[in-house]
């Protein structure tokens, strides 16, 4: 089973802490993997918050491969990370030869392009790298977008940490907010794309859970979109509802809620907003899911968000302070880094509901 | 001496022989009355007998006239095996018994000079049935847990009605942030996933079809179960057309548009839209032919509610005057949907076919998104009366060729859109829940039945020759007739009864499918949920072989 975490938080936050959030729920995952999205990035990336970041794990030739197609399109390097990593002996970890974290200008006829037509070509050059360096393996494109950053590895997530010596906060690598989990896709084969959290256009989603509708969501979900594609977990089908009902649609985060779980017909039937719930529960019901299932997203604003299946079959706990509040599988985890904080506090969200936190941490809780 | 005539008809040339014991019977007569075919009668035997009267030996003979029952032989009076005579024989002195060795098909129709007639469904032996190959086999275990079916909740409803692509949803984001409707919807109703099928007041005797509206009624009003029940093409009683419960009916219109000069009349008066519109184009059971209902059937009241004299009623095989699918479209649909005023649901019924994809595809990108349902009815599915050459040799499963239609949506995006709904000899084994719900799984949004409906009132006819006298108007049940010594032999209160319970108790077997697979609504197009025991069949169905 999956534990998930995400951190939201007025300052920049060190990924030693989701580290710590997950490592204190290990027995509840398989300790097979270490993957993280940061959005709202500080220490060396804050100056560059309006330009795409590429994050990649790939081989030599992959690193050229991907660098030349970028080039070639018109992109230009402004900065580039690579994680100083400390290649122990003993550690659990199938690391691929590079890490690439490189933030690139826009070329030069789309600097003054609308918001559309950039998320556009980073969505069209992401799928040309993935594609372009699929062949052999030369390398795993995880995403391609302003402010963002995602890291992925097969291995034991404390053996992970330690390979990027990500246990040592510094003021570097961090970001306001980070969502984590620490499994590979253990019940079917290992693929490094397939382990949570996925990442789309500014949207990133994570789950604990079993899509029993994987099936139906994938066959729909295949003709939505061109950036709809992998599927190499049930869990990716919450991303790409998400960004369809929240992006493509242009519907309110509340409305994802009504699509992927809606009300029963019963319910339904004595709301005053009927006619839009049927309407939606119609034309969208190849979007519906089914099974146990705990949702974390997070939106290109940056808005952070949890909700459950319709019978809350799986845990979440919200947890918060002044200036941090955090979404975990498991209480533990919070008290792992939150231990000073109101626990009466705490939010134990039910299955209508959706629990959003701004930018501002408030946190509203919308019911379905 | 006069030679025998090889040609006469004896009981050894009928599908079916009267066996008798005279020594049971009592000749009380009640199987002679019974017999709605006269395939037996009261005659007088001369008997031989030999007796002795003294101490001693001494044979004498006397001859007797003796009352018995006897086979009638011809072929207008066969034997049906119904086995009515058994079931009124006080003294189990009377039966059916199938004649392996029946000539019948010959010599019908070399005495007849015409085709075969008869009702029920494909006769023909087939292999083991498609869906019985295939088993709910992806069950929730560690990963997601079951559900409960007692304790939890279950969405069992299934949309009739045009559904709009997401994109084209007329709605906005008002200013609170939530959404508006901007411009009219097409009408879609959530109904039970089982409809009961289109069999018309004519094919049914009238305490039939109102045992089945009652039934439908009882359904909705009592057990919370939006059950919707096709009138088939034959008119609706008005008192109906004019009552509340017109609600629970999607009216039928075929090639014959038998009964539409009252529904049309009744329109002003109306207090409730029709459930939907189902226009009928072909049907599964004899595909590429029309309604037949024999002039024995056309009694008073029909002739009434159908406004026709008394005479054979043959539904053309096509729509007069509809030449393609555009134009299809364009008129019927149109004139339908304008008619109450684009708040009723109007679908279509198509046999199935080996071009139904062609057919679906072209209503699922028809640009007016105004056609509200798919129905596809496959070769096992019943008639009240065709050729019988029609019933056993044409006509297209069902199975296949409803995922087929599903998966043509899918390679489009447009699953759902146009919602299928799936026929043709489901609950053939007695289990519509198991059908219904593999046939969901497969991609159907729901399904609908007839012959079931009426195995649930009694029907004692099967798919190995027994009864199937439907076009005769001799029903010995009084499902299939409107001679009224025969339709009060049957119960109406009783038929809705035992129609309603099936219901509930399928309603609790959906429950006890979707539960082990840990879905709340139902499963459609959910094949994964699916396993096949053959090989071709999973190829075929794209589900996973097991064995």
């Amino acid at each position: 089973m999956c534990r998930i975490g995400a951190i939201k938080s007025l300052n920049y936050v060190h990924p030693c802490q989701a580290l710590k959030l997950m490592q204190s729920q290990q027995k509840g995952h398989d300790n097979s993997g270490f993957a993280m999205v940061m959005h709202d990035l500080g220490g060396i990336f804050e100056a560059y918050k309006d330009m795409p970041t590429l994050s990649m794990a790939c081989t030599d030739e992959g690193v050229k491969i991907a660098e030349d197609i970028l080039h070639e399109a018109g992109f230009q390097r402004v900065m580039q990370w690579v994680p100083e990593t400390s290649d122990q002996p003993g550690l659990d970890i199938i690391a691929m030869p590079n890490y690439v974290f490189e933030t690139f200008d826009y070329p030069r006829q789309y600097r003054n392009a609308d918001q559309k037509a950039k998320e556009d070509l980073l969505v069209d050059m992401r799928l040309i790298l993935r594609k372009a360096l699929e062949k052999d393996e030369l390398g795993f494109v995880y995403s391609f977008w302003p402010d963002v950053i995602t890291l992925k590895e097969i291995g034991d997530p404390r053996d992970i940490g330690t390979y990027f010596n990500l246990w040592e906060p510094d003021k570097n690598f961090t970001a306001r907010v980070i969502t984590a989990q620490c499994r590979q896709n253990t019940n079917y084969d290992i693929v490094r794309y397939a382990a949570h959290p996925f990442f789309l256009q500014g949207y990133t989603a994570l789950a604990n859970g079993e899509n029993t509708f994987y099936l139906k969501n994938v066959e729909f979900q295949r003709k939505l979109h061109r950036g709809y594609i992998g599927f190499e977990s049930d869990s990716q089908c919450f991303l790409y509802s998400l960004h369809y009902v929240h992006h493509e649609l242009g519907w309110p985060l509340s409305y994802f809620k009504h699509v992927i779980t809606p009300l029963p017909f019963e319910d339904i039937e004595h709301r005053e907003d009927k006619e839009q719930l049927l309407a939606i529960r119609q034309s969208l019901a190849h979007l519906e899911i089914n099974g146990p299932n705990t949702i974390i997203g997070v939106l290109p604003d940056n808005t952070m968000f949890t909700c459950c299946d319709a019978k809350k079959l799986r845990p979440v706990v919200v947890g918060r302070t002044e200036d941090t509040v955090v979404i975990s599988s498991e209480v533990c985890g919070i008290n792992e880094i939150l231990p000073d904080r109101d626990w009466e506090t705490d939010i134990y969200p039910h299955e209508r509901e959706v629990v959003a936190i701004d930018n501002n941490l408030e946190v509203q809780r919308w019911r379905q | 001496m006069e030679t025998m005539r090889v040609q006469n008809v004896t009981p050894n040339d009928l599908p079916w022989k009267i066996k008798y014991d005279a020594s049971r019977c009592t000749l009380c007569g009640s199987c002679v009355a019974a017999c709605s075919f006269r395939a037996i009668e009261a005659k007088v035997e001369r008997r031989r007998m030999v007796f002795s009267e003294g101490d001693f030996p001494e044979p004498k003979q006397r001859f007797s006239a003796v009352p018995v029952i006897r086979q009638v032989k011809n072929i207008k009076n066969y034997c049906r095996g119904c086995g009515i005579c058994e079931k009124v024989c006080p003294n189990d002195a009377i039966g059916p018994e199938r004649n392996p060795d029946t000539r019948h098909p010959i010599i019908t129709r070399c005495l007849g000079g015409d085709s075969i007639k008869r009702g029920g469904r494909k006769n023909l032996e087939s292999a083991t049935r498609t869906l019985d190959k295939i088993r709910v086999g992806r069950i929730s275990q560690m990963t997601d847990p079951s559900l409960d079916a007692q304790r939890h909740t279950f969405d069992l409803l299934a949309p009739f009605g045009r559904i709009m692509p997401p994109k084209k949803l007329p709605l906005g984001v008002g200013p609170e942030g939530l959404l508006q409707t901007e411009a009219n919807m097409p009408p879609v109703r959530w109904i039970y996933p089982v409809i009961i099928g289109d069999m018309s007041i004519g094919a049914l005797s009238w305490r039939m079809w109102e045992a089945v509206a009652m039934a439908t009624a009882y359904l909705n009003e009592e057990c919370g179960l939006p059950v919707r029940m096709c009138s088939g093409e034959g008119g609706v009683p008005v008192r109906l057309l004019k009552s509340r419960y017109l609600k629970y009916m999607i009216l039928q219109i075929a090639s014959g548009h038998f009964g539409w000069n009252r529904i049309i009349k009744a329109m002003p008066h109306m207090v409730e839209d029709p459930a939907g519109i189902l226009i009928k184009i072909g049907q599964g059971a004899k595909p590429g032919d029309g309604g037949l209902l024999m002039a024995q059937k056309v009694a008073e009241h029909i002739q009434a509610i159908r406004g026709v004299p008394k005479a054979d009623l043959l539904s053309p095989p096509n729509h007069q005057g509809l030449y393609s699918i555009e134009e299809s479209v364009q008129k019927m649909f149109l004139s339908f949907n304008a008619a109450f005023k684009f708040r009723v649901p109007v679908a279509i019924k198509v046999a199935a076919s080996a071009t139904s994809v062609s057919v679906f595809n072209n209503l699922v990108r028809d640009p007016y998104n105004i056609v509200g349902g798919f129905f596809l009815d496959g070769i096992d599915g019943g008639t009240g009366a065709a050729h019988e050459v029609s019933l056993d040799h044409t006509g297209h499963p069902i199975v296949s060729k409803l995922r087929d239609c599903y998966l043509a949506a899918v390679a489009q995006g447009r699953q759902g859109q146009i919602p299928l709904w799936a026929a043709g000899g489901l609950g053939k084994t007695g289990d519509l829940a198991a059908d219904a719900f593999k046939m969901i799984a497969l991609g159907a949004n729901g399904v609908f039945t007839g012959k079931l409906i009426l195995q649930m009132a009694g029907c004692v006819g099967n798919d190995q020759g027994r009864c199937n006298a439907c076009n005769t108007g001799l029903c010995p049940v009084g499902i299939t007739t409107q001679e009224g010594p025969l339709v009060h032999r049957l119960d109406p209160e009783k038929v809705a009864q035992n129609i309603v319970n099936y219901f509930l108790a399928m309603d609790t077997e959906f429950k006890k499918l979707m539960a082990p697979i840990g879905n709340s609504s139902l499963p459609v197009g959910r094949s994964d949920a699916l396993v096949s025991t053959d090989q071709s069949v999973a190829d075929k169905l794209q589900l996973q072989y097991v064995c």
